[in-house]
């Protein structure tokens, strides 16, 4: 679960309605909602707008200066100056867009170059780029998994899981987040013919706890699954390598696919799909989302390919990060706010609120205190919690941790959460 | 097990979920009578399912509205 403002990661029945009414007449109920929000006087979350951008920790939002702590730009890459710099001479060499599909017109060497940084980044022999994250999930899922085909995944999965659950028309069967004995029942209950495909994530962004894989996909194994992980939220931070839970988990081997993001820890837009299965490359003829869209400009993969590269050898940034998570999970819990987790197991820390009133509130005297955090409300969230959600930056510095918990505890006491 | 006593199950299960005390006929509807969201869906399903030993896909769950569909369903998936 992740970027869903205002509606849930998994697809809802939406209620039909008669008499004189349109099409628009499925949304009234979260139109009110928002109206209601609004009406309450509090500075609206969902349109901010970034007039200037500092750094990776800094920008200008509605004409303050704003520490940013709810971007996901977990390494710091977006001002790295290879980074901006390989960006550039892309845009100069190879112009501002490929106007073509991959596999028409539209791959270019950076293209090719990527895959080969994500290859060696992960070690594995196949890797695909995708327009975006999404469409990743959404490609690789509904293409592998089809009609008569079991998917079997967590309740807690992102949208565009569900989405590529959907689109492929495979069986789709959850089961509670993180439960391993919830997960073993139903593979068991599959019959043994079936094609079966087990999603999971690395970390799950809405509260940053991450799953328990060393077991799960032991277990998926054993009933004969193949395993998709997707590690959006991990890449670059997680495992000696940066290459996510799977690696700290030691079961990097033993999954089938790796689903990933350019967008977080890589600080750009797109997304991939690395595997070491031996027939992976059909994937390019057969995924439609892969197909029939153009492919990323020559700028974004330039500046993916250098940032991936340099993501490598992150090593000390990969410590400082843990550092950051570590203070700012400890600072809130000792100003007492109740957090997602017990302890700090990602780079996302979240904050849970008593209610959305008292939520939307917080996150408005946060923002005029100068710091942006991510306002996660429900149905978008697990237990229908109301969440602010901190994901924390390589560059932000010990001193800003500091900055951010003062502004934390000021806000917190103006509106009585503590 | 016969859909009477199929139906005596679900109806145990689904006490602690019917939260408003409504009074379950064939024709209950979950979303609108027992207004059941989708956590509570799962966590329902679940137990049903771990009762039954069977599979309620998301597919077959979207074709259950009414509680009697949902009685039927199980009686013939428990019985195959």
């Amino acid at each position: 679960m992740s970027e869903g403002i205002s509606q849930p990661d998994q697809p809802q029945a939406l209620e039909g309605h008669a008499g004189d009414k349109d099409l628009f007449s499925k949304f009234d109920d979260i139109i009110a909602m928002r109206q209601g929000l609004l009406d309450s006087g509090v500075e609206d979350p969902f349109n901010l707008v970034m007039e200037k951008v500092l750094s990776p920790t800094r920008a200008i939002c509605n004409g303050r200066e704003t520490i940013l702590l709810g971007t996901y730009n977990y390494m710091g890459m977006t001002f790295d100056p290879d980074v901006v710099e390989a960006g550039k001479q892309a845009l100069a060499d190879f112009g501002s867009g490929t106007t073509g599909s991959r596999v028409l017109n539209g791959t270019y060497q950076g293209h090719k170059d990527v895959e080969e940084a994500l290859k060696d980044f992960y070690d594995m022999d196949h890797a695909m780029v995708f327009s975006t994250g999404y469409q990743a999930n959404l490609g690789i899922i509904s293409t592998i998994a089809g009609k008569g085909d079991y998917i079997v995944l967590d309740i807690d999965s992102h949208a565009s899981i569900w989405d590529g659950c959907a689109m492929g028309n495979a069986e789709v069967v959850p089961f509670k987040h993180n439960d391993i004995e919830a997960m073993e029942k139903r593979l068991r209950r599959i019959p043994e013919d079936a094609g079966k495909l087990v999603i999971l994530e690395g970390v799950y962004s809405m509260l940053g706890d991450i799953a328990p894989l060393k077991e799960m996909v032991a277990v998926a194994k054993k009933y004969g699954a193949m395993v998709l992980v997707d590690e959006a939220h991990s890449m670059g931070f997680i495992g000696e390598n940066g290459r996510g839970v799977v690696e700290s988990a030691g079961v990097i081997d033993d999954v089938d696919f790796i689903i990933g993001t350019f967008s977080k820890s890589v600080g750009t837009v797109g997304g991939f799909c690395v595997s070491n299965h031996p027939k992976f490359d059909i994937m390019r003829l057969v995924c439609r989302p892969y197909v029939f869209t153009a492919s990323l400009p020559p700028s974004v993969v330039a500046t993916a390919c250098t940032s991936i590269r340099k993501l490598m050898h992150g090593s000390n940034k990969r410590a400082h990060l843990w550092e950051n998570s570590k203070n700012l999970h400890k600072g809130l819990k000792d100003l007492g706010f109740q957090l997602g987790t017990d302890e700090p197991q990602s780079a996302i820390i979240a904050v849970i609120m008593p209610d959305l009133q008292q939520g939307a509130a917080m996150w408005e005297a946060l923002i005029k205190n100068g710091l942006y955090v991510n306002l996660a409300r429900p149905p978008a969230t697990p237990a229908n919690m109301t969440l602010l959600r901190c994901s924390l930056c390589a560059e932000h510095s010990e001193e800003e941790v500091g900055e951010i918990l003062e502004i934390f505890e000021k806000a917190g006491k103006a509106v009585g959460i503590i | 097990m016969d859909r009477a006593e199929v139906d005596a199950k679900i109806r145990e299960i689904a006490e602690p979920f019917n939260k408003k005390g409504v009074t379950i006929t064939e024709e209950t509807s979950f979303q609108n009578d027992l207004e059941f969201d989708s956590l509570t869906v799962m966590d329902f399903v679940a137990e049903i399912e771990d009762e039954f030993d069977i599979i309620i896909s998301m597919n077959q769950q979207a074709e259950i509205e009414k509680y009697g569909q949902l009685v039927d369903a199980v009686t013939k998936m428990q019985a195959d």
